[in-house]
C-alpha cells in the first residue's frame, strides 16, 4: 500500500510519519517571515510562481479559509516550524497573506490595547 | 470574496487576528478537559520548537549555547467575532524547563492556571513561571467531584498569591464555567491596565 499522491501526510498508523519532518522544508528550520502559532493566514488565490511542491500545495489547500499556523501544522501533522517555512515561501510568492497583527516582542507577553480586550470580552459574553 | 481563479491577491488586513491564551497547571489538573469544553473544534495538537539559552555553560567558541526542545501543544479555538479568534494553548508537561522558554509566553494575552485542591503543589511551577515573567494570570480552581471544597481565599493563601491575582472556582467540564474564567482573565487585564495607567486611560480619567 504505497499511495503515490496522498491527500494527507504520509502517516503509518504503526510508525507515525514516514517522511522526516524537515525534509518537506528542504532542511530549513527558519522562516523568512514572522509567523507565530496564532498568525492567521489565507490563500489569496493568486497564481503562484516558482516550483512549489506537494507540501506547499497541501498548505494552500488547508488555508483556503482563514486559519491559524497552529491549525495548518496540526492538520498536516508536521511541526509548526516546518509550516512556517512553507508559509514564508508562499507569502513571498503572493499565494498567501497573513493577518497584520504586530509581531510579538521576543520574550514578552502581549500588551493588548483596551479595544482588543473589550472585543474579546464582548465575544466571550455572547457565548454565555 | 474573490474567486480562487482571481489573480488579485486579497487585500491585507481583512483577516481575523489570532489571540493566544495559555492554559497551565500541573499534570492531571484538568487542562485538556478545560480546553475541550471550550473549543469549537476538536482540540488539535501541534509540535513547536522552543529554544533555551543555557546561561550556565561556558561559551568558549563564541557560539551561543542554545538548546532546542520540541514540545507538543494541545489547543482549541473560539471564534469571538469576524475579527478575533481566541486560541487556548495547553502548556507542555515538562514544567521544570518552562523558565527557559521565551516562546511559550511570547505574544500571549495572559494565562489561566488551573488548580486541584487535592494536589495544589502541581500548580506551583505555573504560578511561579507567570509571576516571574510578569504575565497576567488568573487561578481557576477545578472543583473535582469528591474533592474538599475550599474558599477562594484559602486557595490564595495556599498558593501564596498576591491580592491582585483573581481566584475563581470552576468546573472544567462545563463550557459556561470556562467562559467565566476567561472573562475573569480579561477583566483582570482591563483592571491592571487602568491601575498601571496607560496614556489613554490616564487621559480618560483626567
Amino acid at each position: 500500500m504505497t499511495p503515490v499522491l496522498p491527500d494527507g501526510p504520509l502517516i503509518d498508523e504503526a510508525v507515525g510519519r514516514l517522511v522526516r519532518p524537515y525534509t518537506v522544508s528542504d532542511g530549513r528550520t527558519r522562516a523568512t517571515s514572522h509567523f507565530t502559532l496564532v498568525t492567521v493566514v489565507q490563500a489569496t488565490g493568486a497564481q503562484t510562481q516558482g516550483a512549489f511542491g506537494l507540501d506547499h500545495a497541501q498548505v494552500l489547500a488547508l488555508c483556503e479559509r482563514p486559519v491559524s499556523v497552529a491549525e495548518v501544522a496540526a492538520r498536516m501533522q508536521v511541526p509548526a516550524a516546518v509550516v512556517k517555512v512553507l508559509l514564508s515561501d508562499l507569502a513571498e510568492g503572493g499565494a498567501v497573506v497573513a493577518d497584520d497583527a504586530p509581531p510579538p516582542s521576543p520574550g514578552h507577553c502581549a500588551r493588548p490595547d483596551r479595544d482588543l480586550l473589550e472585543a474579546v470580552r464582548d465575544g466571550l459574553l455572547k457565548r454565555l | 470574496m474573490a474567486s480562487s481563479n482571481d489573480c488579485d491577491p486579497l487585500p491585507a488586513g481583512v483577516l481575523p487576528v489570532g489571540i493566544k491564551v495559555l492554559i497551565a497547571g500541573g499534570f492531571g489538573v484538568g487542562k485538556t478537559t478545560f480546553v475541550n469544553a471550550l473549543s469549537e473544534i476538536e482540540p488539535l495538537s501541534t509540535e513547536e520548537i522552543l529554544t533555551a539559552v543555557s546561561a550556565a555553560t561556558d561559551r568558549l567558541d563564541g557560539v551561543e549555547n542554545k538548546a532546542t526542545t520540541t514540545v507538543a501543544l494541545d489547543f482549541g479555538r473560539i471564534t469571538l467575532s469576524p475579527s478575533h479568534v481566541l486560541y487556548l494553548f495547553g502548556t507542555p508537561g515538562q514544567e521544570r524547563f518552562w523558565f527557559m522558554w521565551d516562546e511559550l509566553s511570547e505574544g500571549a494575552l495572559g494565562a489561566v492556571v488551573l488548580a486541584d485542591t487535592r494536589r495544589m503543589e502541581h500548580s506551583f511551577a505555573a504560578v511561579d513561571f507567570f509571576e516571574r515573567r510578569g504575565i497576567p494570570f488568573v487561578v481557576a480552581v477545578n472543583e473535582f467531584d469528591g474533592a474538599h471544597r475550599y474558599r477562594a481565599e484559602e486557595v490564595r493563601t495556599a498558593l501564596d498569591l498576591t491580592q491582585e491575582v483573581p481566584v475563581v472556582l470552576c468546573d472544567a467540564r462545563v463550557q459556561s464555567a470556562g467562559i467565566r474564567v476567561l472573562l475573569e482573565l480579561i477583566q483582570h487585564l482591563l483592571t491592571t491596565r487602568s491601575s498601571h495607567g496607560s496614556d489613554t486611560d490616564q487621559l480618560l480619567r483626567a
